[in-house]
This record gives structure tokens, sequence and C-alpha cells, in this order.
């Protein structure tokens, strides 16, 4: 992996481009097998900032369930989905675009938690509080953080 | 046990970050050198999805299983000596104390943790240790009822149940409790929060399966209270749920709710066969 020419690149890429439009939640165009085709947010993701966002217990968190060779320096990866090295290979950028946002429109029925969706949940939570939500609820990743996860996985490659 | 090996896998654990695929190990859990406890067996009829039941000692490091085996190592023990004094004390407007009634919890509680929770035909409700006990102080000490698994609760919970450890756990779940019964089970199949997970997603699909540095395991309650090496308490099951429903980004509910009784009910029934242990040590 090369996360720095890769960082480099993506902040050349944001700082070049004009005002984004940012596609809501609710907006989202999935497919019928639950890509989503065009960028959430029209700027390019941050494959470093998708790396941080991937280990951080508050975030992504996907490590708790994904072992993830490449971000090994985070301690525990788990076993509760598969492997992600090599995701980059085997799946389009649109496909992970969808499997990050709503894996459920992927996978039926998947353990893995939706992470750009605001609705349809049962008892919804204010964050780890155990106290119920107040107001409109955020999605776990905001647009640019989906897109910051996407460009880290494809750059898990098979060599 | 096989102590020094599997420090050695636990110390390149910590290095490498790798989890190893854990599934519950073969030890052998026998109480005080003396009663053999039956920690794995065939499910019970009326559970769909899972063949062998497992009690979550197999799921725990072998330091941890070890402090289970002995009661003077098991610091749960302490609590237990503790409500023992407590049993013996009267309380209330009656001045009566648990043993006026009871005697030696060595004979009379032999087995109430086994079967509770259990309809109470005169309430007209299910009824878990802790609500018999409450029962007992308000009506027949003239004492106020403790705290839904409050310190002194669940340190009593523990004494009851460690008078039935070695007995299989055996609830009854038709008649009167069918009710309860299937909404428990509903309650144990509800993707919760943000994250929408359910009891079965951690506790049924992955069990074995580590989740961060957690090792999953079947969330069986013939262990409880437990005493957790995290906060060096017993905890009651309730808290339990609360603890991993709030993990979900969920609301949660509280510790001696309709909704938390028949979840105990149906928990407790999944592990139709295994051995009380309660207290056990978990990390
Ligand atoms: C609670 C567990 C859990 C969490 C947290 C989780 N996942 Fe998943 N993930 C799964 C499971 C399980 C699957 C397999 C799909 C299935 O069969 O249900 C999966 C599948 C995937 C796949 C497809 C893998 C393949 O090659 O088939 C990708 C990519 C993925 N997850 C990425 C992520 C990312 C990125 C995050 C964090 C932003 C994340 N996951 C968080 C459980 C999880
Ligand atoms: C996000 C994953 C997750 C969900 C969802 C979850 N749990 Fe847990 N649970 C855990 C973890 C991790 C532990 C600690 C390791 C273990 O004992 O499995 C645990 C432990 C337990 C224990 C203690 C078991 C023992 O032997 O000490 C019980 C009981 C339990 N859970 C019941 C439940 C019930 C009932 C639900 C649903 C209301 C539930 N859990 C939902 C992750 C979860």
């Amino acid at each position: 992996m090369r996360l720095t020419t890769l960082a480099v690149a993506a902040t050349l890429l944001t700082a070049g481009s004009a005002i984004a439009e940012i596609v809501a939640p609710g907006d989202v165009d999935y497919d019928e097998y639950g890509a989503i085709a065009a960028s959430l947010t029209g700027q390019a993701g941050d494959a470093a900032s998708g790396a941080m966002i991937m280990t951080n217990r508050g975030k992504g968190n996907c490590v708790a369930c994904h072992d993830v060779t490449a971000l090994k320096d985070a301690p525990f990866h788990g076993e509760v989905g598969p492997s992600l090295d090599g995701t980059g290979s085997r799946w389009s950028e649109a496909e992970l675009r969808g499997l990050v946002a709503n894996a459920k429109k992927t996978f039926d029925g998947t353990v893995m938690p939706a992470f750009y969706k605001t609705d349809g949940f049962t008892r919804p939570g204010d964050g780890y509080t155990g106290k119920a939500a107040q107001g409109e609820i955020e999605p776990i990743l905001s647009a640019q953080e989906i897109e910051d996860v996407v460009a880290f996985l494809m750059t898990l490659t098979d060599e | 046990m096989k102590f020094k090996a599997l420090t050695a896998a636990a110390a390149l654990l910590a290095v490498s970050g790798t989890a190893f695929a854990g599934g519950p190990d073969d030890d052998t859990l026998v109480l005080n050198g003396e009663i053999e406890m039956v920690t794995k067996t065939a499910a019970p009829e009326h559970m769909e999805n899972i063949d062998e039941i497992i009690s979550g000692w197999h799921f725990r490091t072998d330091e941890t299983q070890a402090l289970q085996m002995d009661d003077f190592e098991n610091q749960g023990m302490i609590f237990v000596d503790q409500a023992m004094e407590v049993w013996n004390t009267a309380e209330g407007s009656e001045g009566k104390s648990c043993a006026d009634c009871h005697g030696d919890p060595a004979d009379s509680m032999a087995g109430v943790a086994a079967s509770y929770p259990k309809f109470d035909a005169d309430a007209g409700e299910m009824q878990t240790v802790q609500m018999q006990v409450n029962d007992c102080r308000e009506e027949n000490m003239g004492a106020e009822p403790w705290k839904y698994d409050s310190g002194t609760a669940v340190n009593m919970d523990a004494l009851i149940a460690s008078h039935s450890r070695g007995m299989p756990v055996n609830v009854a779940i038709d008649g009167d409790a069918a009710p309860y019964w299937e909404k428990g089970k509903e309650i144990y199949y509800t993707r919760y929060g943000i994250l929408e997970l359910s009891c079965a997603s951690c506790h049924e699909q992955n069990y074995g399966n580590y989740i961060r540095a957690d090792h999953l395991s079947q969330g069986q309650i013939n262990g409880f209270p437990t005493y957790r090496l995290k906060n060096a308490k017993l905890n009651g099951s309730h808290s339990r749920f609360k603890g991993c429903i709030r993990d979900t980004r969920a609301e949660t509910f509280s510790a001696g709710s309709d909704e938390f009784i028949a979840l105990e009910l149906y928990v407790k029934s999944r592990g139709n066969g295994l051995s009380i242990e309660g207290p056990s040590v978990r990390n």
C-alpha cells in the first residue's frame, strides 16, 4: 500500500473540486445488487483517513468483526465477518460503497451494521449510553467517511 | 489445563494482534475437586438453531476458568459470605430474618436457582429469585424491598444460586409460563439499536468467534450471578442484558422490567440441562 501517496493525491483532488453535493442517507440510489454507482459526496475518498475510521471504535470499528492484514497495528481483529484482504480485487468501487453504506442491500439479513442509514431502527439509542436517541439520528459514518473507507478498501488488492 | 501453552499463545496474540479462531475449549469444570459440572450437553428440544449448549466458562481463558474451580479463589464467594450475614440478620417490622423461616440455605435453597424464573400462581406473575426474595421481605418480614440487581440483592441471589451448583437448569416453559417465554424469545431475536443486532446475532450465529477482544459465548445464564474481574463485584443477568443491548447503540430496558423478566426465562430455558454455576467468574 502507498497510503502516503494516496493521501496526498486525495488532498489534491479535494482541494481541486467544486462545492460537493452530498447525497443524504434517505436519497441513496442502490441498484438491485446493493451497489451505489455515484460518490456520495462528489469528492474522492482519502484512504489514510479510511484506515483510521476502520480501526476507531466510535467510527467504523470494522476490525471488531473483520481481519485486515494491512491494519495489523490495531490490535484484536474479529472473526464475525470474512477477512477483508483482497476486497479491492473482489468488489468494484460501487459495490464496496453499497456494502459500507448498507450491507443488508447486498447480503440479506447480514449482521453487518449499516453505516449510512438513519431510520427503520428498533429502539435506537443515544450512542452507547443506553438512553433513547435524541432528535434526528445521524448515520454512524458521514458521507465523506464512507468515501474514505471505500478508498481504503480499494487499496486492499491481491498482489 | 495447559497454562504454559496457553500463556505462550496469549503472548503471541498480544504481539501480532491476531485473533485465533476460538470455539469452546475441551476443559472439564470440577468444583472444589468434588462436583463435576455439566458444561456442554445436548440442546433442549425447544432450541431451534443450536444442537449443543455450552457454558460461558468454556470461552474464558484458563486463568479465569481456574478462579471458578475453587471457592477460595472465587472472589464471588466473598459476596456470598456477606449475603449469609444478611440471611441471619433480623429486619423489618416483624423482626425476622431469612433464617427464621428457611433455616440453613444449604438445605432450604437447594434447587431454587435451577427452577427460577417460575410462574407464581398466587401472585399471578412470572417471578425471578430476586422478586421472590423481595416478596418475602415485604410480606413476611415487613422490610423494604431491595432495588433490582443492587449489590445486596445480587449477593443474596448468588447465595441462593450457590446451593444449586451442579444441579441442571430446568425451568418450565409451558402452561402459564408460555406467554412469558414467547415474549422473551421475541426479544431475543429482535435486532435492536442503530447497529441492528439481536442476542442471536452474537450468541447464536457467532459464538466461538472473536468480536474485537471478546470471545463470544452462547450468552448462557447458568453461571449467574457472575463475578466479573472487570468491575470486581457480582453482576445480575439483567445488568448483563442491559449492557449487551446498550452495545448495539440501543435504548435498553431496565433491570427488573417485564421485558427482562421474560428474557431471563427464555435465556435460562436455552440452558436447560447445563449445571448451575453461580457465582461464576468472568472477565
Ligand atoms: C458486527 C459485525 C460487522 C462489522 C462491525 C462490520 N462488518 Fe463487514 N461484514 C460482516 C459480515 C458478517 C460480512 C459477511 C456478509 C454476510 O454473509 O453476512 C461482512 C462483509 C463485508 C464485506 C464483503 C467482504 C467480502 O469480501 O465478501 C466488506 C467489504 C465489509 N464487510 C466491510 C466492512 C467495513 C468497511 C466495515 C466498517 C466500516 C465493516 N465491514 C463492519 C460483519 C461486520
Ligand atoms: C454486539 C454483540 C452482542 C449482542 C448483540 C449481545 N451480546 Fe451478550 N455478550 C457479548 C459479549 C462480547 C459478551 C462477553 C463474552 C461472552 O460471554 O460471550 C457477552 C456476554 C453475555 C452474557 C454473559 C455470559 C456468561 O457466561 O457470562 C450473557 C448472559 C449475554 N451476553 C446475553 C445476551 C443477551 C440476552 C442479548 C440480547 C438481549 C445479548 N447478550 C446481546 C456481545 C453481545
